[in-house]
C-alpha cells in the first residue's frame, strides 16, 4: 500500500510538471506569434480603418475628427469624368489601367518565355538565371534613375544612336505626354520580368518528366506540347505570379517618380502618386485618403476571390 | 536620448524646480539645407550661436527633400516633441499657427525692431494673429532673367523693356542657333515664370488681384488670357528635350552658352557663382521684362516651435542671430537672396544683389512687394498646386488654348479653397 501511495504522491507533481511544460509549448507559438499579430493589426489594419475614417472628415493639414461626409468622394467621382483637360485623378486611374494591364500581362509572357528557353538544358544556365533576375534586387529609384538616363533624347539611346549616324532615329516617349506611361511599364518590366521567370522556370521544374516523354510518345509537336500539357499544369504559378504583380504594379510610386518625376504636366501620375501629392503636398489629407481607400478597395476586388478559392480549396 | 528619459522622469517626481534652473543649451534645428552653398551658408548662424555658447543640433531627415521635412515634422509635431524651429515655407507656418503649436516671439521682434525693419509683406507669414511665430531668413524673388552674357554679345542684344523686346531678343537667339529659352518643364518652374508672365501683362495691380486675391474676374478676364497667349509665345522658344528637366540643368545650359536666357528666381545665382562666374561679365540679371520696380517673393522662414521653458532661451537666441544684420548679409551673400529686413547694408553683395536689395526697398515702401503663386507664396497650398497643374498642362498640351485655361483655372481654384 505504502509503496502505492508513495509512486502517486510521486507522480502528482510529475505530471503537473509535465503539463506546465506541454501547456507552455501548445502557448508557445502563440507567444512568440503574439508581438507581429499586434504590430499587424494596429499599423496594417488599424491604419486602415483611421484612413476610412478620415476620408469622411474635412482634414486638411492635419487630421480633424468632425465627421463631415462624403464631399472628398465627391470631388474624386466628379475628377473621373473630366476627361477634356484630364483631371490628375482621372490622369491616374487611366494610368492605373494601362500600366496594370501592360505591365503584368508583358511580365508574365516574357517570364514564361525566358523561362521555357532557359529550361531547353542550355549550357550556362546558371550563369544566364541569375543576370535575367538581379533587375529584382534593384530598388525601384535606382532602375528609375537609370532608365532615366538611358531614354532621354539628350542623353540616352537616341543621342547615341544619333552619334553612330542612325540620325534619323527618333524616341523621345520619355517627354511625350501620351506616351511616358508606357516608359513606366517598360522600366517596370524589365525589372520584373526576371523575377517572373524564376517562378515560372520553377514551376517547369516541378513538372514530371514521364507525362512530356509520354506526349511525345503519342506524337505531340513541341508547341501542342507546352500550349496543352505544360502550360496548363502551370495554371498555379500563373495565379501566384498574377497576385505579385498586380500588388506591385498599384503599389508603384517610386518607379514614377524617379524615372519621370510625374511627367509632362503630371501625365505619368499613378492613383498612389496622387495620394501622396494631395495628403503631403497640397495639405488635402481627405481626398488623399479617400483615394487611398479606392486603391485599396481595387486591391480586395482582386485579392478577395483569390483568397476565396485558396482558402476553399483547402479541406479537400 | 536615455538623458532625456531620466530628466523627463525626474521633472515628474517634483525636481522640476532643479531642472529649470538650467537652460539647454541647444537649438535642435529641422531643414534641408545640406547642398554646398546652403550647408556653408547656415555655418555662418552655426558659428554665431557658438559663440553665444548654444551647440546645433540638425534633426535628421531621411531623403534629404522639403516633402521628406515637412513628412517628418508632422510626425513631430503629432508626437509632441517639437523642434526648436524648423525650415518651413509660406502658408505652413500658417497651418502650424492655427494648429496652436508655434512659440511666440512677440517680446524678441519688439526689442529687436523686426516689426519695422522686415517687410509688411513678409510679416504675413511670420507673424500671426499679432504674434511672432518665425523668424524669416531671406527673401528670393522669382521675376528674373539670368542671361549669358557672351552669347548675348554675339547676338547683339540689349537689355528688353517690354515682353516684345524679349520676344525679338529670343527670335535673335534663335536666329543664331542657341536654344533662346532654358526651361525645365516641371509645373513648378514653368509656373514661376508664369508668375512673371502674369506680373508683366498684367501689370502690379492685376497680378494681386488674379495671384494673391484669386479674384474670379481677374482669374477669367482678358489679361489672363493674353499671359496664357505670352507664355504659350515663349514656349515655343524651349528646346523639345525641355520636359522634366531639373531647374538646375536649365541654369547650366545658360552657364555653358547652350541657352541664351533662364527665367528663375534667383537661387539660380547660386550655381552661376557655384561656376565661378561673375555678374557683368559672365551673366547678367536682369528683371523680366515689363515687371521692373515690383518684385515677386518667396521666403524661407524659421517657424519657431511652442518649446517648454527651459529652451526658450535657445529658441530666442535662434531668432535674435538669425535676424541679426550681420548673419542676414553674410548668409545671403552666399544663397544668393536678399535679407529679410531692409536695412541692412548692401556693401558685400555683388550687382545683382545690389539691385535685389533696392529693388526690394522700393517695392516694399510702393507697395508692389507680392507673394509668387506658384511658390505657394500666394495662395495656400492645394490653391497653388492647383494653379501649376493647370499652367502645366498647359505648357505641354493638354489644355489646347487660352481660353480653357482661364476656364480651368478658375475651375480648379474654386474646387481647392
Amino acid at each position: 500500500m505504502s509503496s502505492v501511495a508513495t509512486t502517486q504522491i510521486k507522480l502528482t507533481p510529475e505530471r503537473s510538471r509535465a503539463s506546465v511544460r506541454s501547456r507552455l509549448q501548445d502557448a508557445l507559438p502563440k507567444i512568440v506569434l503574439a508581438p507581429s499579430f499586434a504590430i499587424t493589426i494596429v499599423f496594417v489594419y488599424g491604419f486602415i480603418l483611421w484612413t476610412i475614417y478620415l476620408s469622411f472628415t474635412n482634414s486638411k493639414t492635419f487630421p480633424s475628427y468632425a465627421i463631415t461626409g462624403g464631399r472628398a468622394y465627391q470631388r474624386l467621382w466628379r475628377w473621373t469624368f473630366d476627361t477634356d483637360p484630364p483631371s490628375s485623378w482621372y490622369t491616374s486611374i487611366t494610368n492605373m489601367g494601362i500600366f496594370g494591364f501592360l505591365y503584368i500581362l508583358i511580365c508574365l509572357a516574357l517570364g514564361l518565355f525566358l523561362a521555357i528557353l532557359l529550361d531547353q538544358k542550355i549550357r550556362g544556365e546558371g550563369v544566364l538565371r541569375p543576370i535575367y533576375l538581379y533587375p529584382m534586387a534593384l530598388s525601384f529609384i535606382v532602375t528609375g534613375v537609370a532608365w532615366k538616363w538611358f531614354l532621354d533624347p539628350g542623353l540616352g539611346l537616341e543621342q547615341t544612336l544619333h552619334q553612330w549616324g542612325w540620325t534619323s532615329f527618333h524616341f523621345d516617349w520619355i517627354k511625350n505626354k501620351d506616351f511616358v506611361i508606357y516608359t513606366v511599364v517598360i522600366a517596370g518590366v524589365w525589372q520584373a520580368s526576371g523575377f517572373i521567370m524564376a517562378m515560372f522556370l520553377a514551376g517547369l521544374r516541378g513538372i514530371d518528366g514521364e507525362i512530356m516523354k509520354a506526349a511525345q510518345i503519342d506524337g505531340a509537336t513541341t508547341f501542342q506540347l507546352y500550349r496543352r500539357i505544360v502550360i496548363p499544369l502551370l495554371r498555379p504559378i500563373f495565379l501566384s505570379a498574377f497576385i505579385v504583380l498586380a500588388h506591385l504594379a498599384i503599389k508603384s510610386y517610386d518607379l514614377v517618380v524617379a524615372l519621370t518625376s510625374g511627367g509632362p504636366g503630371g501625365s505619368a501620375w499613378l492613383p498612389s502618386n496622387f495620394m501622396y501629392e494631395y495628403t503631403f503636398k497640397r495639405n488635402e489629407m481627405a481626398v488623399g485618403s479617400a483615394s487611398a481607400v479606392i486603391m485599396l478597395m481595387t486591391i480586395v476586388a482582386i485579392i478577395v476571390p483569390y483568397l476565396y478559392s485558396e482558402l476553399r480549396e483547402k479541406p479537400r | 536620448m536615455l538623458r532625456k528619459l531620466l530628466i523627463g522622469t525626474a521633472l515628474a517626481s517634483g525636481l522640476a524646480f532643479a531642472a529649470h534652473a538650467e537652460d539647454v543649451k541647444e537649438v535642435q534645428m529641422l531643414h534641408w539645407w545640406t547642398s554646398g552653398g546652403e550647408a556653408a551658408a547656415l555655418n555662418v548662424l552655426k558659428g554665431d550661436l557658438a559663440k553665444e555658447g548654444y551647440a546645433w543640433k540638425d534633426v535628421p531627415v531621411a531623403g534629404g527633400g522639403g516633402d521628406a521635412a515637412m513628412t517628418a515634422l508632422k510626425a513631430m509635431v503629432a508626437a509632441g516633441n517639437y523642434p526648436t524651429a524648423s525650415q518651413m515655407l509660406g502658408y505652413t507656418v500658417l497651418d502650424y499657427a492655427a494648429a496652436g503649436v508655434m512659440g511666440d516671439l512677440t517680446e524678441t521682434a519688439k526689442k529687436e525692431g523686426w516689426d519695422k525693419s522686415v517687410p509688411a509683406a513678409l510679416q504675413k507669414f511670420s507673424v500671426y494673429d499679432g504674434k511672432w511665430v518665425a523668424a524669416p531668413v531671406n527673401v528670393h524673388s522669382v521675376n528674373w532673367l539670368w542671361i549669358n552674357k557672351a552669347v548675348m554679345d554675339k547676338i547683339g542684344g540689349t537689355e528688353p523693356k517690354t515682353f516684345d523686346d524679349f520676344i525679338a531678343l529670343l527670335d535673335k537667339a534663335k536666329a543664331a542657333g542657341v536654344t533662346p529659352l532654358a526651361l525645365g518643364g516641371q509645373n513648378w518652374q514653368e509656373a514661376t515664370m508664369f508668375d512673371s508672365v502674369v506680373l508683366s501683362t498684367g501689370g502690379p495691380e492685376f497680378y494681386k488681384k488674379a495671384m494673391n486675391d484669386l479674384d474670379d474676374e481677374s482669374l477669367k478676364s482678358d489679361t489672363m488670357k493674353k499671359s496664357f497667349d505670352n507664355l504659350a509665345k515663349l514656349v515655343t522658344y524651349v528646346d523639345p528635350n525641355f520636359s522634366g528637366r531639373d531647374w538646375n540643368l536649365a541654369t547650366a545650359m545658360v552657364i555653358k552658352g547652350d541657352a541664351l536666357v533662364q527665367v528663375m528666381g534667383d537661387w539660380a545665382k547660386g550655381e552661376f557663382h557655384a561656376a565661378n562666374k561673375t555678374p557683368g561679365t559672365d551673366f547678367l540679371c536682369y528683371r523680366f521684362p515689363g515687371t521692373d520696380g515690383s518684385v515677386i517673393y518667396n521666403s524661407d522662414m524659421f517657424g519657431m516651435f511652442n518649446v517648454p521653458d527651459d529652451r526658450k532661451a535657445a529658441q530666442v537666441a535662434l531668432a535674435t542671430a538669425t535676424l541679426s544684420k550681420s548673419f542676414q548679409s553674410a548668409f545671403n551673400v552666399v544663397k544668393g537672396s536678399v535679407p529679410a529686413r531692409t536695412d541692412v547694408p548692401d556693401t558685400d553683395f555683388d550687382a545683382c544683389g545690389k539691385k535685389g536689395i533696392a529693388d526690394l526697398k522700393k517695392a516694399n515702401e510702393g507697395g508692389t512687394l507680392f507673394g509668387s503663386l506658384a511658390q505657394g507664396y500666394g495662395a495656400p497650398p492645394a490653391v497653388a498646386n492647383a494653379y501649376k497643374d493647370v499652367v502645366s498642362k498647359f505648357v505641354h498640351g493638354q489644355i489646347k488654348t487660352s481660353d480653357e485655361a482661364v476656364t480651368e483655372l478658375v475651375k480648379a481654384i474654386d474646387d481647392a479653397k
